[in-house]
Parts: structure tokens; sequence; C-alpha cells
């Protein structure tokens, strides 16, 4: 790969870190409501997998999403925006942290319901394949979200129907704060993809070239009409669940261990290798932070939604501006 | 003007829509080989073929999940659930995303789906296959709730459904399939969905219903009618949008009202209109407003029982008598 691309992906990683850092800084300002999700600890799953695809291939996720939003190419100022419920978001302010979404960047979401946008994924997926387009779907979840029936239901389906969705877990070992050895009746998610015949693969998830290649050899499965695919990553949060979480359930040392196996540190090294300079790199942690500087500016002097944006996009028609008489 | 079932009605509002737009699949348990199991669409599997109609495995959740992905990626999905009681099963895709995809995102994308479902007793199908729970789906912002009476409002009513850009669950009564009735000539004779219809024009009292007791309703009206009460008949045809402006007319008219579903009272249908037209008509009240609704109960297997727990044509007309 070259120097270039190596570099492009060192820096979007290094953006979603720098953005969910500033997200927790606004978070505890008060600035950011609601639940925040921050992504940090598994960057190289989203960012790695991502760059994997063709334009035309589909991503959507669920509530821990600025990660893949910024991997899909959302801007960070329009994440930001949407977490500080700004009309300038990608969703207008409606959908918040948990929602990021931008149909132009077919990344169809952000969705807040474990397991729920799995089954969404299906009908993307058929879709463009009833249109006899070749594009695959990218459906992440985590490891939490094979233990419910949308998981079960949604894997058969693509199975019977042949959808081209590469299924990706981050697998970060909890379900909020069950691990999964409380949590699962097997240790590894892909042995549930097994009972449905997918094809499937488990990946280092804090190695971004190996999931980047697992990625590949999964989509080109999807996309020669194979049918669906199923990858976990390996990976790890270094946040709680979200940001009220007291993390009893696991020990500093766990974190600590995992943090030196740092997404980040381990690409610094790979772009070493690769003859990059270290001026280079720290050029590139220095545009990140100024992209996230920007991003909070922009948020923050953006407006607020106006009032009858309340009554906006409930139906194709305008809403009644009031209470239905 | 044709005469047909509401069963042909619906299976022919289908088949146009799916002639005239090729973005239109059908999509649910036995609705290919098997040709549905209330027989609405029978040759459908054999005509459009297996791509445009789906069987599925018997996973609720997924069919309407399936759905609403499909629709936010430009299919026209109709989705059948066998009976709205399977519903519940797919009450977080219908509730939680069908009815906010469009808000929560800002407008980016939408869910065009129909969800064709049955809802109603009176088969000795038992407690968990007997229930009326449309009210429920009614709550929600961003859903539209439809559940037509006669053959024309099926017909033109499931098209409107498909032509539009809203999620739409579709409900039609378990036994009135055999319902018969005249339905215009036309492919693209529509019935808008949010208007209710007067479908018996009448002075004395004014009675609200939809769906099969609109069916009760009109029997009760022209045994009224022998002994010089005239009754007019509301059918809502859709309980969100709520349509009551032909209501409120009717009650400043009337002065009394009568609310007919089959459904349990609590928070039903008579309690939300009957509020509504407290709200708007209070001056015009002449007596407290009557519902009629099925008996608080899980309906029961043994076939008197059951009828004894569902609205009939004596409940109605007592109810009509004692607004008088």
């Amino acid at each position: 790969m070259e120097q270039a691309e190596l570099l492009r992906l060192y820096q979007q990683m290094v953006v979603i870190r720098r953005l969910e850092e500033k997200c927790a800084e606004l978070y505890q300002q008060g600035k950011i409501g609601g639940f925040l999700h921050l992504y940090i600890g598994q960057e190289a799953t989203g960012v790695g997998a991502i760059s994997a695809r063709q334009p035309q291939d589909n991503v959507i996720t669920a509530y821990r999403d600025h990660g893949i939003a910024v991997a899909c190419g959302m801007e960070p100022k329009v994440a930001l925006a949407e977490m500080l419920g700004k009309i300038t978001g990608c969703c207008k302010g409606k959908g918040g942290s948990m929602h990021l979404a931008d149909k132009r960047l077919r990344f169809w979401g952000g969705h807040a319901i474990v397991g729920a946008h799995i089954a969404l994924s299906t009908g993307i997926a058929l879709a463009n394949k009833y249109r006899k387009e070749d594009a695959v779907t990218l459906c992440f979840f985590g490891d939490g979200a094979t233990n419910i029936g949308y998981f079960h239901e949604a894997l058969n389906l693509a199975a019977v129907w042949d959808l081209p969705i590469v299924f990706i877990c981050e697998n970060n070992q909890y379900g909020m704060g069950t691990s999964i050895e409380r949590a699962s009746a097997v240790p590894e998610m892909r042995q549930k993809a097994e009972g449905y015949g997918l094809p499937n693969a488990r990946v280092d998830g804090m190695e971004l070239l190996a999931v980047q290649a697992a990625t590949a050899t999964a989509i080109a499965h999807a996309r020669s009409g194979k049918g669906p695919y199923f990858l976990e990553s390996l990976t790890y949060r270094y946040r709680g669940h979200s940001m009220g979480d007291p993390e009893r359930y696991r020990k500093q040392d766990e974190v600590r261990r995992w943090q030196a196996d740092d997404p980040l540190g381990k690409f610094e090294k790979v772009l070493l290798e690769a003859g990059v300079s270290q001026a280079e790199i720290e050029q590139r942690e220095t545009t990140a932070e100024a992209t996230i500087a920007d991003a909070v500016r922009f948020a923050e002097e953006s407006a607020f939604p106006p009032p009858e944006e309340l009554w906006t996009d409930i139906y194709a028609e305008p809403a009644p501006q009031a209470q239905p008489a | 003007m044709p005469v047909m079932t509401i069963r042909e009605a619906v299976s022919q509002a289908l088949w146009e829509e799916m002639e005239r737009d090729p973005n239109v699949i059908i999509m649910g348990e036995e609705v290919g080989m098997w040709g549905g199991t209330y027989a609405v669409t029978k040759g459908f599997y054999d005509h459009f073929g297996a791509e445009r109609v789906r069987d599925t495995p018997i996973s609720e959740g997924v069919i309407i999940g399936a759905a609403v992905g499909a629709a936010m990626n430009g299919l026209k999905p109709v989705a059948e659930l066998m009976t709205i009681n399977f519903a519940f099963l797919a009450l977080d895709q219908i509730v939680n995303h069908a009815a906010k995809i469009r808000s929560m995102f800002g407008g980016q994308f939408e869910a065009p789906i129909v969800i064709r479902t049955t809802s109603g007793g009176g088969k000795q199908l038992g407690a968990t296959h007997s229930q009326t729970p449309d009210v429920i789906f009614a709550h929600f912002p961003g859903l539209k709730v439809v559940a037509p009476a006669t053959p024309a409002d099926a017909k033109g009513l499931l098209k409107a459904a498909i032509r539009g850009r809203d999620p739409v669950l579709f409900i039609e009564h378990s036994t009135l399939y055999q319902e018969r009735g005249e339905v215009p000539e036309g492919v693209d004779v529509l019935v808008p969905i949010g208007q209710s219809d007067i479908k018996r024009p009448g002075q004395d009292v004014t009675l609200i219903t939809y769906s099969k007791m609109l069916q009760t309703s009109m029997k009760a009206a022209k045994q009224l009618e022998a002994e010089g009460i005239d009754v007019e008949v509301i059918d809502l045809r859709s309980l969100r949008p709520l349509d009551l402006d032909p209501v409120y007319a009717s009650f400043k008219k009337t002065n009394r009202a009568v609310i007919v579903e089959e459904g349990w009272r609590s928070y039903g249908v008579g309690a939300e209109v009957a509020a509504r037209i407290y709200e708007q008509c209070f001056d015009y009240l002449d007596a407290p407003i009557q519902r009629v609704a099925q008996k608080e109960v899980p309906l029961p297997y043994s076939a008197d029982l059951e009828k004894s727990a569902i609205p009939n044509v004596n409940d109605v007309v007592a109810a009509v008598k004692a607004v008088l």
C-alpha cells in the first residue's frame, strides 16, 4: 500500500480518537445530552473494514457509531453538531449521538435498539440484489447483539436469500457490563454464524491492515453472489459502555493490558516500517487536532433547530402544526 | 360497477400495483407458493415470480426489518403479517423503526412500507389469535393505520398506501373477506388515507365505527330505522391520521354519539373519539357519549362464550337507545 493511503488511514483513526476525547469533554460540560458511547480502542476495526469497501457499498451500525460515521466519510463537524443538537448536524439535531447517518455516504445509521439494524441490513442488501446492483452491505454490531433474536432471524434470512452482506461483529468482549463469558453460550461469536452455514473468520481487531484484508476477502465473497459472510473482529473499548458506566465489571489491569495493544500505536510502527517519517506522522496528528478544534467551533457556533422543526419529517406531507383536534 | 369480495378487492389492488410499479414486492409467510393464508395472493407467485413474491421464514422481526431496510433503499415492500397478533413479534420494527426512520434521521430516509395484516375475533382461534389491538399501533406518530370495511375502500386505500411514502399498517378483518360490494373501475381510483366516510346519513344519532363493526352498526341502523330512529353511521377507515371533521359536523346536528369498536374499551378508539368530541363540541352535548366495545377478557375458545364477548347488533341498538 502506498504511504499516502497508510497515512490517510492513520489520520482517520487519530481523528476518531480526538473526536471521542472531545465528546467526553463536551458531555461532561453538559453540551452533549442523552447517551454517549465512545469508540476509543476500536478504531482499527471501523477504519480498517470500511477502507475495504467500494463507493457503492453500504454501511450500517449500532449506537457506538461515531467512528463508523467518520470512517464512512462524515466530517467530524457534522457529527459533532448533531451531538450538540444543532440544525447543522447530519440529522438536523433530531438523531443525536446514537443516530448519526448520511445517505449520500451510503451510511445508513447509527441505530439504538440492539440488533434491530441487523434486520434492516437484510432489506438494504435485498434492494441492491433485486436491482441487480453489485453493492455489498457491511453490517456492524457488537458481541452483545449476537444474543438477541434479530441476529438469528437476520443471519438465517440472509443465508436463505443469499444476500450480499458482510456481518461484522465488533467483539469488544462486553455487552454493557456483562462479559461474553457471562452472556454467551459460546466463546467465539463466529460459532453462532456457523449454525447458519455462513463462511466466517476471526481477526485481530487491533491490527488495521489485518481487519482490512479480512474484510476485503469477506466483501469479495459477498459481491460474487455467494451470499453473506461473517467476520468477527476481536477488539476492546477503553472507556465504559457509556458515560454513566461505573466499570465495576472489569479490572483496570485488563484495560491497561489492552491499551498496550493500542491500534494507533501499532499502526504507527507499520508506518515507520513503510518508511514514513516521524515528522509526517506528527504532522497528521496536528492536522487531526486542528480538524477537531474546527469541528468544535462549528458545532458550538451553529444554531439550534427552530421550533417549527418539531413538526417536520414525521410524514411525507407536513404534519399539522399543533395537537390534532 | 363490478361487484366483488374484499378478498378480490385486496388481491386486485396488489396485482394492479405490482403491474404498475416494478419496485413493489410482496414478502411474508406463505404469500408465495401457498398463495396467502387467506388466499389473497393466489396466483401471484406464478405470475410475478419468486423475486417479487417472497416467501419468508417464520421470523416476524426480520420480515418487517427487511421490509423497512428495502424501503429505505428504494423498494416498495408490501409485507404480510399473518395476523395482527404476530405483529407483537415485530412491534419494535414497526414502532421504533418504520415509524421513526424519517424523523430520527432528519428526513434523509423514508420507510414507505405497507404491512398487511388481519385483525379481529370470532373464529374460535383462542385468546392469542383473536385480538383486535388496532389502537396500539395508532398510538405512534409516523405510522399510518388503516382498516377498511368495504371492498371499494379496501382496494382504494391499499392502492393509496402502496403509492404513498409513509409506512402504513393495513388491517384487514379476518372474517370480512367474503363481504361483497361495488368497486369502481380504474387502476388509478384511490381512496385517500385519513378521510372518514359517512356510510349512512341520518338525523338522530351519530354512530362512529370502523372495520367489521361497520357491518354490525349498519345492521343495527337498519333495525332502528324500523323503529323510527335515524342513525348517521361514520366509518373512520383510518385510525391515524384520524379524521373527525365529519364527526363534529354530524354531532353538531344530532347532539348524540355512540362509538362502536371490536377491541377492548379501555384506552380504545371510543375513548379517543369521545374525548375529542367533548373537547370540540361540549356545548352541543345532549347525552353522555356511549361506547360499545369488547368485554375486557382474553377471548375464550368456546363458540358461545367467544361470541358473548364481541359486540353485536343488540349491543349497538341498546347503546343508540341509551343516548336518545
